[in-house]
């Protein structure tokens, strides 16, 4: 079950598949609450951790607003595209507007230690487990 | 111009090349907006997570290639649980007119858009034609 990506050549080929494998997850089905769908998400386990990846591209990152609470995180902005006067449109596959997208995880989160970077078009957010969360092994005495 | 009407999310195209590629995976087409200015056409192609100094374009035969690959070590050691969309490398080519200068196109790249200029040939630009 887990994906373990070990031949370079072939690593962005299961990459890939494990994606694909899980698009009919029924990890969050009943648990979110979205405006829409935009933007994608991409929700990854990185050891005890959460690492949530938002394909946001174009957008200024002072109008990106992330919120966080007990298991919620909530996305919102605006993605702009904005042409020059007096230009005549070929094509248009861009899209552009409003976005406001909410998602519940099955496990609590630290908002305290949440950490978003935007990068290259692509919005990574950290998500620690409170520790509250995590097992805790109990001694037998 | 953009409209109140929700935004929707565009499921990747794949990239159908008459070629194969010799990786094992699988290549999808960025988003393009193309407009048409009085000197110059411009081609704006949205590919998220490629960064600067991972993009390829080049001109052939007439056509032009854009190529855009993914960092991947970034998705070491991540297992996905949860996933909405695919992640590749991204590849479009169009086929440039003649109207196009080939030697003076020039790309800027931020924030995962490439945008193309592509100036036109000077015979190409538009002339207004006065009536006697």
């Amino acid at each position: 079950m887990i994906a373990t990506f070990v031949d370079p050549f072939d690593t962005l080929f299961n990459l890939q598949r494990a994606l694909e494998g899980r698009l009919e997850s029924d990890w969050l089905r009943d648990q979110t609450t979205s405006q829409g769908p935009f933007p994608p998400i991409n929700v990854f386990q990185q050891g005890e951790d959460l690492l949530a990846i938002i394909e946001l591209p174009g957008i200024e990152k002072d109008s990106i607003n992330v919120q966080a609470k007990e298991n919620i995180i909530r996305i919102s902005g605006k993605k702009a595209t904005t042409y020059p006067e007096g230009v005549s449109v070929h094509r248009r596959e861009r899209m552009s507007g409003e976005f406001d997208r909410t998602l519940s995880l099955p496990v609590q989160l630290d908002p305290d230690h949440i950490k978003a970077e935007y990068r290259d078009g692509i919005l990574a957010l950290f998500l620690p487990r409170s520790e509250r969360d995590k097992p805790h092994s109990i001694k037998v005495s | 111009m953009a409209s109140a009407q929700e935004l929707q999310v565009q499921k990747k195209r794949e990239l159908e090349n008459k070629e194969e590629t010799t990786i094992p995976a699988r290549i999808f087409l960025p988003a393009a907006d193309i407009y048409e200015a009085e000197n110059d056409l411009t081609v704006i192609l949205e590919m998220p997570g490629v960064e600067k100094k991972n993009v390829d374009i080049r001109v052939e035969d007439g056509a032009l290639i854009v190529e855009g690959r993914l960092d991947l070590t970034n998705y070491q050691g991540l297992q996905p649980v949860y996933t909405e969309y695919n992640i590749g490398h991204y590849a479009r080519s169009f086929r440039l007119s003649s109207k196009i200068d080939q030697n003076k196109i020039a790309a800027e790249m931020k924030d995962g858009v490439l945008s193309l200029k592509l100036p036109k040939v000077e015979e190409a630009k538009s002339r207004t034609i006065q009536v006697q």
